[in-house]
């Protein structure tokens, strides 16, 4: 058999994983489109409510289609989504687009300050528990972060809220500040929903480097670095971290996709208008386009949040796209 | 030779302990001397701990210990029911497809990809939502939820023991395919299945009380411990009596505890490492 080279290798990997992602893309469509005969009774009724004009039933008639077989109202359905056209909600008259522009940029801002909190605490944390495996600092650090994992978000949130914001009033119990209204009150606003999604990050984090930097430093080049004299700090940072963190990141790719979708008990408490809260809004108020729509979209960005982790993953670690 | 097994330890039996208590509590609710989840004591409205509420008392009077032990029965019919159909699904395609192997083998896996594929919770919300939430409707979206996850353990699991000399010997033996995966296969994954099954039970009661606190779970008045917390974190309760949050949410944190523990020390206990062999 020829040897494939190292590009073809990579080439072959990105196309099955790119088959892969098309097939599952165009399920979680078929399912966002049928998410609606999940409605009980005639679904237009459903999805009016009170705004059950004639009008309105013509321009929900059209949207979905709902008195043609089920294979072409799936394509009109496509046809219009694919043009952007997610739909429209009854309620508020705002497009669904429009909604996801103004909510995702809040979610984002909540990932990426808590997974630098979560780095920041967790990569240190790390580095001095792996030094000496087992001792003093390392069963505390390892039991209070397996501690943590029986710890939910939404408790998290709630002490924090009794805490911080109710006993010491150091930040607002609730609330989104734009950023226009300067730096500090907007990230005073996202601090205590950031630390509540961190925690959960930083237990998992250390508990990967950790245990991957106790068996990277038992390897030759440990060994051989350390007969060279080198310092353990410069051994540490400069030797073991480094093949160390490849699981570090798979999970935090992972993580990432999840958190983006896994937010909402965190916003939806700390009323911080990102998807998971307006999800959530378009439930209460029966507004079905709209959460339709909004699910279509996090689902759709949830699998390219992995695909590209799994991709960086794969480009950066030769075993992996080995299978 | 001594089994070189790890042992449980006594912490592994106090957490056990902890689950059989609090399953037996909420199955035994109605016949424990405690007073209604949904009755109103008005001479006693937000009070703390005393003879007659053990716990003390929530904004409308209600008794919060029983609060907690009535609404421990959603939180664990959802976490053991989902659970349950996830292994009886999952399990039974993970051991026929790392029997089989093959095409088997293949179909199954690949449709279990394109599941885990979907976010989790949004998932979950969404369907929630458009089709409705009573308590059986929770337990099978989530139960649903959970079969590829227990499919891809159970299977990766059963791989290891399909090519083993003990089932070469069943086979020759002529031993029907349903008989080595019941008698011969099942036995030897089981022990690694129900420890993630446990731990898997902490993540589904995580998950009622997260819909709960997106007021999709169990409707209200009926206690659930999300509901219960989410209750008191709500109405300034937690300026006035942050108790009504607390006593669920250590009620919570002690189940998820006692379970990853069970689950974790389970897991190693039967872990059979090739250098103990």
């Amino acid at each position: 058999m020829r040897e494939r080279t190292d590009g073809g290798v990579l080439l072959a990997y990105l196309a099955k994983r790119l088959v892969e992602l098309t097939a599952v893309v165009f399920l979680i469509s078929i399912l966002a489109f049928l998410l609606v005969h999940l409605l009980p009774g005639d679904p237009s009724v459903a999805i009016l409510g009170p705004f059950d004009t004639p009008s309105a039933r013509a321009e929900v008639l059209r949207q979905l289609g709902l008195n043609r077989p089920l294979p072409m109202q799936y394509l009109t359905w496509l046809g219009n989504v694919l043009h952007g056209n997610l739909g429209r909600s009854f309620l508020t008259k705002q497009t669904v687009a429009t909604t996801i522009g103004e909510a995702f940029p809040i979610d984002l801002e909540l990932v990426v300050v808590s997974q630098v909190l979560a780095f920041a605490v967790a990569i240190p944390l790390a580095l001095v528990a792996a030094r000496r495996p087992n001792r003093a600092l390392d069963r505390l650090a390892t039991a209070t972060t397996f501690g943590m994992l029986s710890v939910p978000a939404f408790i998290l949130a709630v002490l924090l809220a009794l805490v911080l914001a109710v006993e010491v009033h150091a930040f607002p119990a609730s609330g989104f500040t734009h950023l226009s209204n300067g730096v500090i009150p907007n990230l005073k606003s996202v601090a205590l929903g950031s630390i509540a999604l961190a925690a959960g990050s930083v237990a998992v984090y250390f508990r990967l480097l950790r245990s991957e930097l106790i068996s990277t430093l038992q390897e030759d080049f440990i060994t051989m670095a350390r007969a060279k004299g080198l310092s353990t700090r410069y051994i540490l940072m400069r030797h073991a971290l480094r093949p160390s963190s490849f699981s570090l990141l798979a999970s935090a790719g992972i993580n990432i996709g999840s958190l983006l979708t896994g937010a909402f008990v965190v916003e939806y408490l700390f009323q911080l208008p990102g998807i998971g809260y307006q999800i959530i809004v378009s439930i209460d108020s029966r507004d079905y386009l709209m959460v339709q729509g909004m699910a279509l979209v996090v689902a759709v960005a949830y699998v390219l949040v992995n695909f590209a982790a799994d991709l960086l993953l794969g480009v950066l670690d030769p075993r992996v796209r080995r299978g | 030779m001594g089994e070189s097994r790890r042992p449980l330890g006594a912490l592994f039996w106090v957490c056990l302990a902890f689950i059989v208590l609090v399953i037996l509590a909420a199955a035994l609710a109605n016949f424990l001397p405690i007073p209604s989840p949904t009755a109103q004591d008005y001479a006693a409205i937000n009070t703390g701990p005393s003879l007659h509420h053990l716990l003390g008392t929530d904004d409308l009077g209600r008794d919060l210990l029983s609060r907690i032990i009535f609404g421990a029965r959603v939180s664990l019919v959802i976490g053991f029911g989902s659970i349950a159909i996830g292994l009886l699904i999952g399990g039974t395609l993970g051991l026929l497809a790392g029997f089989r192997g093959g095409a088997t083998d293949a179909v199954i896996n690949a449709g279990s990809f394109v599941i885990l594929a979907f976010p989790p919770l949004l998932a979950i919300v969404v369907i929630v939502a458009f089709w409705g939430r009573s308590l059986w409707k929770l337990t099978l979206i989530i139960g649903i939820a959970a079969i590829p996850q227990l499919f891809r353990v159970i299977r990766a699991s059963t791989m290891s023991y399909a090519n083993r000399d003990f089932i070469t010997a069943a086979r020759a033996m002529g031993a029907s395919t349903r008989r080595i995966i019941v008698r011969e296969l099942l036995p030897n994954v089981a022990p690694s299945a129900i420890s993630f099954a446990l731990v898997g039970v902490a993540v589904v009661i995580v998950l009622e009380g997260s819909l709960a606190f997106l007021g999709l779970s169990v409707s209200l008045p009926t206690p659930s411990w999300g509901n219960i917390i989410f209750e008191g974190a709500s109405n300034n309760n937690l300026q006035l009596n942050p108790f009504i949050a607390l006593w669920p949410a250590l009620a919570m944190f002690l189940l998820l505890t006692s379970l990853n523990i069970v689950g974790d020390r389970l897991r190693e206990h039967f872990d059979v490492r090739e250098g103990g062999l």
